[in-house]
């Protein structure tokens, strides 16, 4: 995208377009020839790569407060944040998010920050783009916490407050969008269009699943993983998949599901350490990093094209998760 | 008359609201549960069994679907709809006192955290069985639980949050108010809690679903 068509073929001079060229030709053209799907290019390759962990509460490790606006992180305690994405990069990720989960309008709103979208967005992808060098970065997208169907809001107006957020991740350099923990495929998909429409990132999309009392997964709306898969891939993501809710052996399950209905759709797990269990005062991830890491070749087994963690997971998990992908 | 009390809960149970409503499809074009409310104290129904012959049975049976996910929130906040929509209706019988409430609950989501859904959810469903509720809102520190519980004398208390971050702050609104009020009755929820930590915090019900919550309000006044 942008970051490095701007830093590589632009001084080289072998692109004479013409005049009548039109910005988005010029961005689809640059794209086609030199970025088009980078992240997708290698799984198309058939490279298992690995992405980073748990964000959030490695900032409540920094001293982050509930009550506090995480993103507001990425301009009052930009060192802090640069810490955590460098950690994963240490750790051996090939790709790493950015500190923008909460990052429209309809969350931050509520610290007074709504004038800030923009803003917010482009210090987080900077940051994280900062630390990842020649590595990937992928902008976070949480949703709005705002019901479609019951009026809270219209589509017209999420589609807005995606693109603001989508547009300050671009600028500040990010190579893909990374919309997650959607439960609803409605929101999904206004999320995947605002992205599709208005940056050249490639745009990826994974949803939340619980397992119901009969076994199967369903998301908070009742989506089941096979259901999104036609849904996402229409609205124009290139890569589907599962974060939060679930370990990584519940994870097995759900990639098998959404192999089984689409053969070829790139496949992302950002799983959490195992669930929350309560000691002494603070809540715990169980799962440990061997333990993560004895799964991944079950998962790549399964289907799943990145691995990653999401809510427990540390750089410990993300290094080990790194050493079972290269023994693959 | 109970052919029509049956009717009223089905449309609780599909949420079907009105007859304009497009929703659920089976439904297209019948009279929905604000029609059907309206027509039955129209006839003079008693607005007693109205509501609990008539939408609290629906509102019990979605409750059970949920819980057994045979349902999902989609399904329940369209309930939750078409019990608002009938309610309208009702409302000069509890002004009057001629409907009865089976008592007070005050729920909140707890400070540090800003997620309303699950919060929004139960508000509904306890209200939907016949429950006054008092919604403090999100962000919502020990002293406004305690003052409002001072305000509202026997009310029964829930506490919500989503974030395990935030989760542990139940504890010290449980303790805050055990302290004010040692008979008081607090229950937790939300996704990362456990009956685990209910138990470890002190306070004194845990559901996974709004209906269990229902279930322990409903046994404490029978």
């Amino acid at each position: 995208m942008c970051y490095f068509a701007g830093a590589l073929c632009a001084p080289c001079g072998l692109l004479v377009l013409p005049q009548s060229y039109t910005k988005e030709t010029m961005q689809s053209f640059t794209k086609d020839l030199f970025v088009m799907g980078k992240i997708i290019d290698q799984i198309k390759q058939g490279k298992i790569l690995v992405s980073d962990g748990a964000w959030g509460t490695f900032l409540q490790k920094k001293g982050m407060q509930p009550g506090e606006c995480p993103e507001e992180w990425n301009l009052t305690h930009a060192d802090d944040v640069l810490d955590i994405a460098k950690s994963y990069i240490e750790s051996g990720a090939d790709m790493i998010e950015t500190n923008s989960f909460g990052g429209t309008v309809y969350k931050v709103e509520k610290y007074g920050l709504a004038d800030k979208v923009f803003e917010l967005n482009k210090a987080a992808a900077e940051i994280s783009r900062k630390a990842a060098g020649d590595k990937f970065v992928l902008g976070s997208v949480g949703p709005t916490g705002k019901l479609l169907m019951m009026g809270e809001v219209t589509e017209g107006e999420l589609y807005e407050a995606f693109k603001t957020q989508v547009q300050g991740l671009e600028a500040g350099g990010v190579d893909a969008i990374m919309i997650e923990t959607m439960t609803d495929l409605d929101e999904a998909r206004l999320a995947i269009k605002a992205a599709k429409e208005n940056t050249s990132c490639e745009v990826f999309c994974t949803m939340t699943f619980d397992k119901t009392v009969d076994g199967e997964f369903r998301s908070m709306m009742g989506i089941a993983p096979t259901d999104m898969v036609n849904t996402l891939i229409d609205a124009g993501a290139e890569l589907i998949g599962a974060n939060c809710g679930n370990g990584i052996a519940d994870m097995i399950g759900i990639v098998k599901e959404i192999r089984k209905a689409n053969a070829e759709i790139p496949i992302l797990v950002h799983a959490n350490a195992g669930m929350p269990v309560y000691q002494d005062g603070e809540t715990v991830f169980p799962e440990t990093p061997d333990e993560m890491a004895t799964l991944v070749p079950k998962i790549i087994a399964a289907g799943a094209n990145i691995i990653g963690g999401c809510c427990g997971t540390t750089p410990g998990h993300i290094c080990k998760v790194r050493e079972a992908v290269d023994k693959k | 008359m109970s052919e029509l009390l049956a009717q009223i809960a089905e449309c609780i149970e599909f949420g079907k609201i009105n007859k304009a409503a497009p929703f659920p499809p089976q439904m297209k074009g019948q009279d929905g549960a604000d029609e059907l409310t309206k027509q039955a104290i129209e006839e003079g129904v008693i607005a007693q069994d109205i509501l609990t012959e008539g939408l609290m049975v629906g509102m019990q049976k979605v409750g059970v679907k949920f819980r057994e996910n045979k349902v999902f929130v989609p399904q329940v906040l369209m309930s939750a709809k078409a019990m608002s929509t009938a309610m309208v209706h009702l409302k000069p019988f509890f002004l009057s006192g001629e409907v009865k409430q089976k008592g007070t609950f005050i729920i909140g989501t707890v400070e540090g955290d800003l997620h309303d859904i699950g919060k929004n959810l139960v508000s509904m469903m306890v209200e939907g069985n016949g429950w006054k509720v008092v919604d403090l809102g999100t962000d919502v520190k020990a002293e406004q639980f305690v003052a409002a519980m001072k305000e509202h004398e026997n009310a029964f208390v829930g506490l919500s949050a989503l974030l395990t971050t935030t989760m542990v702050n139940m504890e010290k609104i449980t303790k805050a108010i055990k302290e004010e009020l040692p008979n008081a009755k607090v229950a937790v929820g939300g996704a990362p809690v456990t009956a685990d930590f209910c138990a470890k915090i002190g306070a004194d019900a845990y559901s996974a679903d709004p209906q269990g919550l229902v279930e322990y309000l409903n046994s404490q006044v029978a």
